[in-house]
Parts: C-alpha cells; structure tokens; sequence
C-alpha cells in the first residue's frame, strides 16, 4: 500500500478569496444590488441630514447679515430638531443596513455548510464574507454620501440661489461624508459577519439544514 | 489479507431534543466499512440514513458512540484537523447536488483543491481532467442553474473525488434524477469505486443500487436490521421489490 504523506494544511489565498468575493457580487447582482440599495438608501438619509445642518451652519456664519439674523433665531429650534432627524436617520440606516446583510447572508447557510464539507476552516468562510461585506458596504456608503450632499445641495440652490454656493461647507461635508462611510461600511460588515459566524460555528449538517 | 476497516463506529446513538422531548434517531449503530468497498445503507425514510451519513462524515456529532475514520477517532480531533479530514479524506455528495451556485462547474471542483493547498493552475488542470473523467468535458464554464440534475450531479462527484479521498459519501445521490440519470449516476459512482479504488457508501432508497454495492445494510428504526454481501443479494432483489410494492 503506497500512501502519499501530505502536509496537513488548509489554505485560502487572498487571491483567490478576493477573486470568489468579486464574482459572488457580480453573479448575484440582483441581490447585490438590493443590498447595496439599502446601504446606499440609509447612507443618504444619514448624509442629507448631516448636509442640510452643514448648509445651514455655512449660511448663519457667512451669509449676509439678514439671512443670518433669522436664521440665528431659529438656531436653537434648528438644534433641536436637528438632532432628532440625525438620531432617526442613525436608527433608519442602521436597522436598514444591518436587516439587509442578515437577510442575505443567513439565507446561503446551506453554501456555508458546503464550504466546510470541503474543508473550509471557519475564517475562511468570515474572510470570504468580509471582503463582500465591505465591497457592499464601501459602494453603497460612498454612492449614498454622494447621493445625500448632491440632493441637499440641490435644495439648498433652489433656496438660496448662488448664495448656496459661495458658502459651499466642502470642509464639513467631507468630514461627515468620512463619518458615514465608515459607519455604513462598519455596519455592513457586522451585519454580514454575525450571521456568517453563526452559520460557520454549526455543525455542517445542521447549517446544511437549516432553512429561511 | 485481511482487509483494512476504512470506517468503524461502536455504538453510535444520536438523539435530537424537540424543545425539551429527546428524539432518539440512532440507536446504537456497529457497523465497519473496509477499504474500497461500495456500501449502500438502505432504510425506509426517517430510519436514520442522513443522520448516520452526518456522523461517518464527520458533519455532525454523534450523542454517544465512536466514530473511527482511517482508524482516527474523530472525536479527538481539533476544527482544524477535522476540516482536514472533511478535505483529504473524505468527498461528500448531496441529494440536492450543493454546488455552490456562484461558481462555474470547474470552480466548484478546484474550490476543495485550493482549500488544500494547490495553486490555481494546478487545480485548473487536475479540475478539467475530472470534468472529463465524469463526461462534462465541454460544461467548463457552466454554472449549476445551467446544468441539469444529472450533469450537476456528475459535478458534484468530480468535486467529491478533486483531493483523492479515501471515501465518498454520497446521500440519496438520485433522489432527485430520473431513472436513466439515477442509472448513469451510479454506475459512474461504480467505475470511480473500480477505478480509484475509493470506498463509496451511500444512504439511499433506491434499489437501483443494490446491483452495484459490495454490502447492503438495512438500517430500520435507528438499527442496522441486517447486512447482507453482493452474493446473496440477487435472490433478495425480487422479495424486496414485493415488499415495497405492497
Ligand atoms: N436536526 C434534527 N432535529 C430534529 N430531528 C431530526 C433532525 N435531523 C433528523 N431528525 C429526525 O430524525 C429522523 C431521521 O432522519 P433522517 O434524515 O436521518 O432520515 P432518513 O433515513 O435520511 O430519511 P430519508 O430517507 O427521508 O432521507 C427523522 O424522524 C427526522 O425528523
Ligand atoms: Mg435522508
């Protein structure tokens, strides 16, 4: 009997992991892209809250003396409901990002079991998961940031006319274009691990098994 | 020469809770497997088939008993080395085929080869030449939902045999072909057997295969009922077919 002595070793080159991750996204375009909608969608609200307030504070610290004596009066009002729309987006876009991924990624349990009958270790399968997470995540937080600042400014145009422009906040909507795609993406990627990790930790025929 | 045992478990129970009502499945099962033998475990549906599969697959673990694969008892292995063993060891085929649906027929097969080890030409070349081998030689570049049952389950086999296992585990691998397809399927199962010399078991229902397997055991009610060798089978085969009939 002539057995080949094999290395005890499992592997799953970053090459290749990108290379699965990528086609997973592009062959399931259709949920792809519902996916991405979702984070895109709660990205936008997230983001045109956060550029209204920025329009805002830009017009009451270099508009014309007028516009800014009205404005001022209402700042405190402002404030106020200000910060309830940004805690209601906040709660928008992450019950919206994070029911997304669960969906997504908890009804592919069966190819999760799959890949450990064929011998994936259980991080190969979060190291699969994590690189299409943050693909959907960064995509549809960066186009949402965009989405969100493009539809404000917008608004804020038809409002002030040039004005909107000259005080354009490029600095502040940056900043909260940064804050949102990290957190869209952070949320994306947390969405998608937990359940992955859930369905990796089972036994196989049990993740085989379970039905959505 | 007496012939290694390839798969050997002793008193295997399995008991699933219902809430807080246990099920016992398996009931204490002793059973061995040797080297290059084609096993068919047959049973009437519920009797236990997919739960002992999961436990010789190493896919689930069993409440009590032992499992020993190549003389390993699978208990004492780590995640590690049992995703080893699910790699090297041991090639699985499913009922409802379990490609993975994003991957061409060729991906799927070298997916456990790279799991493994391999660098992507490698696997390429040794994943063509068993697309070939199992007669999907032109079906390359097919995803699952392209291909039909039958010829998805041809690539679940090829993927089954990608890293040379000493077993293949195959569960009702034609309850979902037609009779022709579920004829070609085991034969080729048959000629793998032959031809790599792997040991193939199989849980199934169907009596299609018991022309080709080596033993048959009747599992009933969680118990092995009775085994029986390829020479008194072809007597057996006309009792059974009454029996299911009527
Ligand atoms: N995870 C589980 N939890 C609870 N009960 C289970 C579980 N898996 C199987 N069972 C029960 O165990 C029994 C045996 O199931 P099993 O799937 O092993 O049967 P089988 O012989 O493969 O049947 P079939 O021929 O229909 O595939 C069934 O009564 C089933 O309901
Ligand atoms: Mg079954």
């Amino acid at each position: 009997m002539t057995k080949k002595k094999i290395e005890k070793q499992l592997s799953l080159p970053f090459r290749n992991a990108f290379q699965m991750s990528l086609r997973s996204l592009k062959i399931r375009f259709g949920r792809s892209i519902i996916v991405t909608m979702s984070i895109l969608l709660g990205i936008a609200f997230l983001m045109s809250v956060f550029s209204s307030n920025a329009f805002t504070n830009a017009l009451i610290e270099k508009g014309p003396e007028a516009l800014r004596a009205t404005m001022q009066q209402n700042s405190q009002e402002l404030r106020t409901r200000s910060i309830w729309l940004v805690s209601l987006s906040l709660l928008v876009c992450v019950v919206g990002i994070v029911n997304a991924m669960l969906m997504s990624v908890t009804e592919r349990s069966r190819e999760i079991g799959t890949m450990k009958c064929l011998g994936a270790l259980d991080r190969f399968v979060m190291e699969l998961f994590l690189l299409e997470s943050l693909a959907h995540g960064l995509l549809g937080s960066i186009a949402g940031a965009i989405i969100g600042i493009f539809a404000i400014t917008i608004v804020f145009l038809l409002q002030h006319g040039r004005l909107a422009i000259s005080v354009f906040p490029a600095g502040a909507l940056l900043k909260y274009s940064l804050v949102s795609i990290i957190l869209g993406t952070t949320l994306a990627v947390i969405g998608a691990l937990y359940p992955a990790y859930v369905s990796a930790r089972m036994e196989p025929a049990e993740a085989m098994r379970r039905e959505v | 020469m007496p012939k290694e045992a390839i798969v050997r478990t002793i008193g295997l129970k399995k008991t699933y809770m219902l809430g807080k009502i246990p099920l016992p499945v398996l009931k204490g099962i002793d059973l061995e497997i040797l080297k290059g033998e084609y096993i068919s475990i047959m049973g009437p549906s519920g009797s236990g088939k997919t739960t002992l599969f999961n436990m010789i697959g190493g896919l689930d673990k069993p409440t009590e008993g032992k499992v020993y694969i190549d003389e390993v008892d699978v208990a004492q292995l780590d995640a590690y080395e049992l995703a080893w063993l699910r790699c090297r060891k041991i090639g699985y085929i499913f009922q409802t085929f379990n490609l993975i649906p994003v991957m061409t027929a060729l991906e799927n097969i070298m997916l456990p080869m790279i799991f493994a080890g391999l660098s992507t030409d490698e696997a390429m070349e040794k994943a063509r030449q068993l697309l070939v081998t199992v007669g999907l030689g032109e079906r390359i570049h097919h995803k699952p939902f392209e291909l039909s049952g039958g010829q998805q389950q041809r690539v679940a086999i090829a993927r089954a045999l990608a890293n040379d296992p000493a077993i293949i585990l195959a569960d009702e691998p034609t309850g979902n072909l037609d009779l022709r397809t579920g004829k070609e399927i085991i034969q080729l199962l048959k000629q793998m057997n032959r031809e790599k010399k792997v040991s193939v078991i199989t849980a199934t229902h169907d009596l299609k295969m018991l022309d080709v397997s080596d033993r048959v055991v009747w599992v009933r009610d969680g118990l092995i009922e009775r085994v029986e060798d390829r020479a008194n089978l072809d007597i057996k085969i006309g009792e059974v077919e009454g029996e299911e009939a009527g």
